[in-house]
């Protein structure tokens, strides 16, 4: 999808444009601190754990700045048609990557409870799941960037495997809860860490329809399989 | 292109078909066709010089009034061709009034401003009749509370906005099915704007109302229906909450977002 043409008051392509370097940078630093988090986890490392924490605080700033530059878009510049809808998914997927950033919080809150305690085999797939999770936040924003609406269905089609992950991790959990009771802390904070990412994984695809509907407006639920997504329907 | 923006549950009260207009040789509406609702509001929008005013002005014959002025196709109201020779012109402005976008009030009283048309095509029978139209035209315009004491001072001493007003009371005074508004909030101020809207709010249903209007947000605001024009044709007509938030033309979008030229 190519950019759209420039508008007549520069100042309106100005605008569009700083909305979208916040919001650029939130992603960034919401898909940094979720790729931390599990670094942090993996190595038990309670300081980078800590960073996470902090850096979050950076990710809340951004949003109400997102909010002001929406707010102020929509008073000076009355926007319509594709303009509007970028405006009001930009201001919902400042919420939603708000949200991100403290699942990754979230995840990185429970390092230091996992420090003691030896290996457990879940301990192994997190990493797997959280790249793929981190990957459609990835790409997501990049979807956002070009208003590609192609890549924001690939995004969505990904969440099946965060999902996957989720319950085959959900079930290991189980099984060593009820084979080693004394696991039963430790694993209890693993599937957590797991519930969050498959969160990150469900929010990604929020974006990606929000995404989608501001690229196209349609919504992804109702796109055409095939056939002429042009015409009008009437 | 459609040319219906309706469901099916509304009817029709225009029809227009290859609709063309010119000025001696220019061509100014080119082959338009497009169903007016008869319970919707329509806007018409457009860059300045598309047509919006000449094709408005083709549902009343006003264009006869305008020398080397032609219309090609057909125009029906209730199903008959305005156009047709045994088609009362007078009686047609009456059943389809007009208000311009500057107010036009005659220099005279508020009274007869209102009293006028209703007094040459016999709508009122004596003097207590008369009086009682026009207060019901006031009343329906909105301007009743504040002329009803001084009914007799000139119409031109009236604020901008109570001047349109006053010209929407004219328009309606005659009773018609439908009223054509050209920007007729174009050189209001905001709240004198917003009691127009309101007006063509709650005078919807009543009659037919087409209105253009260079303010987006306003064609937004007032009307169930929206045709974009460009270069005197009829680019995209449909439901307006679709048009401003998801037009299906190119042009229609640069348009209304502000991206034209
Ligand atoms: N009386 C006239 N004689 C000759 N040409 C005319 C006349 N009125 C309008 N035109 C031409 O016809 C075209 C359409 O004019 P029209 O007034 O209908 O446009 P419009 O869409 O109403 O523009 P605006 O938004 O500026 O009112 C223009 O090119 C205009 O110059
Ligand atoms: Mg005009």
């Amino acid at each position: 999808m190519p950019a759209p043409a420039a508008h007549t008051v520069k100042a309106f392509d100005e605008d569009v444009r700083q909305l979208r370097a916040i919001i650029a940078e939130m992603g960034g630093l919401a898909e940094q601190g979720l790729a931390e988090a599990l670094r942090a986890l993996r190595h038990r490392d309670a300081e980078a754990a800590m960073r996470v924490v902090e850096n979050d605080n950076r990710i809340d700033l951004l949003e109400l700045e997102v909010e002001n530059a929406v707010v102020q878009l929509i008073a000076l510049r009355a926007p319509l048609a594709d303009d509007l809808r970028e405006a009001v998914a930009a201001l919902k997927i400042a919420s939603v990557v708000e949200r991100i950033g403290d699942y990754a919080k979230n995840i990185a809150k429970r390092v230091p409870a996992l420090e003691r305690g030896g290996d457990i085999e879940p301990l192994s797939l997190l990493p797997e799941m959280g790249r793929i999770a981190g990957e459609m936040v990835h790409l997501v924003l990049d979807a956002f960037a070009a208003r590609d609406p192609d890549k924001a269905v690939e995004v969505c089609q990904r969440d099946k495997a965060v999902d996957d992950f989720y319950n085959s991790i959900f079930r290991t959990l189980l099984t060593h809860m009820m084979e080693n009771p004394h696991t039963i802390t430790q694993a209890a904070h693993l599937l957590f860490v797991a519930k969050n990412i498959e969160r990150i994984g469900d929010h990604a695809t929020n974006v990606a329809e929000m995404v989608y509907y501001a690229a196209t407006g349609e919504r992804m639920s109702e796109r055409p399989r095939g056939g002429d997504a042009g015409s009008p329907p009437r | 292109m459609t040319t219906q923006a309706a469901d099916a549950a509304s009817s029709t009260k225009i029809v227009a078909r290859d609709v063309s207009v010119f000025y001696g040789a220019k061509k100014a509406i080119d082959a338009v066709s497009i169903d007016i609702d008869q319970d919707h509001v329509t806007a018409f929008i457009g860059p300045s010089g598309c047509g919006k005013s000449t094709f408005l002005r083709s549902f009343n014959r006003m264009n006869d009034t305008i020398p080397n002025a032609r219309v090609e196709g057909s125009i029906t109201l209730d199903g008959k061709d305005i156009y047709s020779s045994d088609m009362d012109v007078v009686q047609l402005r009456a059943r389809v009034g007009m208000v311009f976008q500057k107010p036009n009030p005659f220099p005279k009283s508020i009274f007869e401003n209102v009293a006028y048309g209703p007094r040459i095509h016999g709508l009122a029978s004596g003097r207590a009749e008369l009086e009682e139209v026009v207060e019901k035209s006031l009343r329906r315009a909105g301007l009743w509370e504040e002329v009803k004491d001084r009914l007799n001072e000139s119409g031109t001493a009236l604020s901008g906005g109570q001047q349109q007003r006053l010209c929407i009371a004219r328009a309606i005074a005659v009773d018609p099915e439908v009223i054509l508004m050209d920007e007729p909030a174009s050189a209001l101020d905001p709240i004198a704007t917003a009691r127009i809207e309101e007006l063509i709010h709650e005078l919807r249903g009543r009659y037919a109302i087409v209105i253009v209007t260079h303010n987006m947000q306003q064609a937004a605001r007032v009307s169930q229906r929206t045709a974009f024009f460009h270069l005197g044709h009829l680019v995209e007509y449909g439901d307006t909450r679709a048009i401003f938030t998801n037009p299906k033309q190119e042009r229609t979008k640069d348009y209304i977002t502000g991206r034209y030229g």
